[in-house]
């Protein structure tokens, strides 16, 4: 268990935005993965993702990583940000851009 | 008719929260045939509730809140449980 924390840990510390969803951004295999990519592509950010679908192992330990029992999971600079729901609160109320700018994330390029 | 999840759910929140608000809607029927749906009719739900419970919380922790409450449901016995979460002082309670 613990070394699936540390591979969790190394991803979101290597990467300023991290998504982890099922299927990829191309083809998203979930609505709300689907929902959760269009809101980072609205926002402009550069992000990395990790399809869950492809390793049972972050599936299960995203979970237990951040105490949250489904996917999506949005990480910016470390810090476990929410799901969808929470993505599409912070967006429709601006709240979503103020973080990327106050956290300095990188724009899509 | 409520089935037995969506009772459930109801009761699980109302134990917990106390909510001045409770909708458990069953989205199921729109999801009918896509990835999650196990043809139980019960896979997709949302949730709009509103406690004194949630005053003072941001959305993360409110979201937990619920989570904890309803124990193994979101993510393994729901395939999808969307969640509004509002308190009575918010400023803007939304839909």
């Amino acid at each position: 268990m613990s070394d699936i924390n540390e591979r969790i840990s190394k991803v979101v510390g290597d990467n300023d935005v991290v998504l982890f969803m099922k299927g990829t951004p191309l083809f998203p295999q979930c609505g709300f993965s689907s929902r959760a990519v269009a809101i980072l592509e609205h926002c402009g950010v550069a992000y990395d993702s990790v399809d869950v679908l492809q390793d049972m192992e972050i599936r299960q330990g995203i979970k237990a990583y951040s105490d949250w029992p489904t996917i999506p999971q949005l990480y910016v600079k470390g810090e476990f940000v929410g799901g969808s729901d929470i993505m599409m609160e912070m967006f429709e109320a601006g709240e979503l851009a103020q973080l990327m700018e106050d956290k300095k994330v990188a724009k899509a390029s | 008719m409520a089935g037995p999840l969506e009772t459930e759910i109801h009761n699980l929140l109302t134990n917990s929260f106390k909510p001045d608000r409770l909708e458990v809607i069953n989205d199921s029927a729109m999801h009918s045939g896509h990835s999650g749906d196990d043809g139980s009719g019960e896979s997709h739900f949302t949730v709009v509730i509103e406690s004194a419970e949630f005053s003072g919380k941001s959305r993360l922790q409110r979201q937990r809140m619920v989570n904890h409450a309803l124990g193994d449901i979101p993510g393994e016995r729901v395939h999808a449980l969307a969640i509004r979460a509002f308190a009575p002082d918010d400023a803007q309670k939304g839909a």
